[in-house]
């Protein structure tokens, strides 16, 4: 597979990622070299063996179904920019 | 030449737990503003999802009340998008390893007659888990949105059909039925109006036995009314574009409910390019037999098996059987009814979907907060099968009960309610009656048999309506006969 230059803006602005020529350039020739590696993994035949979706081969461990969070609106509001009336407050967004 | 509509829905139920879906913040309705949103919900560095257990339960409760099959080994992947109530950058979901498979729901379709309804069975294409974002407020903050954090990370299970629904009253039918059935295994309130029930719906229309044409999804409809509406609309749009020789673009509208159109959202070209990973902060979820048949243990009987047994054993029409299974509190209200009169299946079916739900409706009330128990109902219901009160008089201890509470027996008793039911006192009635009103006696036996009205009139008005009518007729007819 591969990606051309024009592949890598696509990535980037859908990430809202702002790159110049030469920083795209130079993620382009990186990505080249991931991509090769793939290429030669994927030249390895894995016939009847299931995917695995996760490094580790382990399941996860569930939670029970129980509150333990309290209000700490204050300590997290304390870091934004911008509030009102216990919102955070954005640069507005209408679709 | 027809048009066939052909529908797809998809379902946001919220799940019914106490907490979040990866966090321990509360799910509770209604509080202040971001007062239950953690470190978790708000993204903050460092901080790790945990799968709430409750969660996925109520997931493999859906999963067995539909057939479904229940993966095993699922997997959470990330779905990408920026909006500002979403503070991750992306939506922690299911893709292409969701809880729960292939099943189906078997819904009834009214007709344009009245009480007739046909059956149709709908198709699951899977269910799965994801959370549930923020809300943005567009208003009142000069230019600048509000986001309340509160409902991030709420644990929803989203449910897929297939395109197998033909009509808005099919699809209707199967949100409401979709609608009864999660209240009823109890993994959600199904609270429309605070948006634990959101439906979007997929719309086509082609020609019937051509290829599936192109669809437009209509996005969150919060109640059944704008869900007939925007797809009434919507196929009648595509309908006429399609006639008036132009194309359907795929597309996400939305339902303006005070003016009933749809309309195109303004769409970037990139908008639906989630770029969907497995999440790696979230090991595979695995769930054993063992779970499965323990869950499955705790199951109430499904309103279709009960619609089924009302019809086959107690004798009920499809459409009562139907209308008694709309909800379990319901259902439970009719057996336990039923319960006081094991014979009157139809009687109490009667009663509930007449009086009471009248006066339920008028008071705006559920049937949960009946003031009538179903023992004084049925206590009631007794009465009127064995033959004690008509249904007149029934009508009369019925408000009494609703007003006032009390026995049923006793309100009889003391209102003088009781039919009468002694033949000699009837009898003697009837001899009166006979030689008060000779001339109309003569025209009876003269073949003039409409003047039985008039007798009958006559003998309820002299037992002050409390005479047993069909003992009163018989009486009636065997002493004019002469």
């Amino acid at each position: 597979m591969s990606l051309s230059i024009n592949d890598v803006y696509k990535v980037a602005r859908l990430a809202r990622l702002g790159m110049t020529e030469q920083e795209a350039q130079t993620a382009h020739t990186q990505l080249l070299t991931i991509f090769g590696l793939i290429a030669e993994m994927q030249a390895v035949d894995t016939n009847g063996i299931a995917p695995m979706s996760h490094a580790q081969d382990i399941s996860q461990r569930l939670r029970e179904d129980v509150v333990t969070e309290h209000n700490q609106r204050e300590l997290f509001q304390a870091a934004a920019p911008q509030i009102k009336e216990g919102l955070y407050l954005v640069p507005q967004v209408i679709e | 030449m027809q048009w066939e509509i052909v529908i797809g829905l998809e379902v946001h139920t919220q799940l019914s737990t106490s907490s979040k879906i990866f966090s321990g913040a509360s799910t509770a309705f209604g509080a202040e503003p971001n007062t239950q949103a953690c470190a978790v919900d708000l993204a903050l560095p460092g901080v790790l999802p945990v799968l709430n257990r409750g969660a996925v339960e109520r997931a493999i409760r859906f999963g067995l009340a539909v057939g479904a099959h229940i993966a095993p080994r699922s997997v959470f992947s990330r779905k990408n998008y920026f909006y500002p109530d979403l503070p991750k950058g992306y939506q922690i979901s299911q893709f292409d390893l969701p809880i729960v498979g292939q099943g189906s729901l078997t819904i009834q379709v009214p007709t344009a007659t009245a009480g007739q309804t046909y059956k149709k069975v709908v198709r699951l294409t899977r269910a799965h888990l994801e959370e549930d974002a923020g809300k943005s407020l567009h208003e009142d903050f000069h230019g600048m949105t509000g986001i309340d954090l509160n409902r991030a990370g709420t644990p929803l299970l989203e449910i897929v059909s297939e395109p197998d629904m033909r009509s808005a009253a099919e699809a209707v039918a199967y949100a409401k039925m979709l609608h009864t059935l999660v209240r009823w295994i109890g993994i959600c309130d199904g609270n429309m109006q605070e948006g634990s029930f959101r439906c979007d719906a997929n719309v086509s229309v082609r020609r019937p036995g051509a290829e599936l044409g192109t669809r437009r999804e209509i996005k969150n409809l919060n109640s059944f009314r704008f869900l007939q509406q925007a797809i009434e609309y919507e196929a009648q749009w595509q309908i006429d574009t399609l006639e008036n020789g132009g194309t359907i673009q795929q597309a996400t509208v939305l339902f303006n409910s005070d003016i009933g159109e749809t309309r195109a959202m303004r769409s970037k070209e990139d908008a639906h390019d989630y770029r969907y990973f497995p999440d790696p902060d979230l090991l595979p979820l695995a769930i054993d037999n063992e779970w499965i048949e323990q869950v499955r243990g705790t199951l109430p009987e499904l309103p279709l098996s009960k619609q089924a047994r009302y019809v086959a054993d107690l004798g009920l029409s499809v459409y009562d059987a139907d209308t008694l299974t709309s909800s379990r509190e319901m259902a439970d209200f009719f057996e336990a009814t039923l319960n006081e009169v094991p014979k009157g299946a139809k009687l109490c079916a009667n009663w509930l979907m007449g009086d009471v739900s009248a006066s339920l409706n008028r008071e705006d009330r559920d049937i949960t907060q009946c003031p009538i128990s179903p023992g004084q109902l049925g206590g009631m219901l007794k009465r009127i099968a064995d033959g004690t009160i008509s249904n007149a008089a029934a009508k009369d201890v019925f408000k009494i009960l609703w007003s006032d509470g009390g026995n049923p027996d006793t309100i009889i008793e003391t209102k003088g309610l009781k039919q009468m039911s002694d033949v000699g006192a009837m009898e003697a009635m009837v001899d009166e009656i006979i030689a008060a009103n000779p001339a109309q006696v003569a025209e009876y036996r003269s073949g003039k048999e409409k003047v039985f009205g008039f007798f009958v009139g006559l003998a309820m008005k002299v037992s002050k309506g409390k005479a047993n009518p069909a003992q009163m007729n018989e009486i009636l007819k065997r002493k004019l006969a002469g």
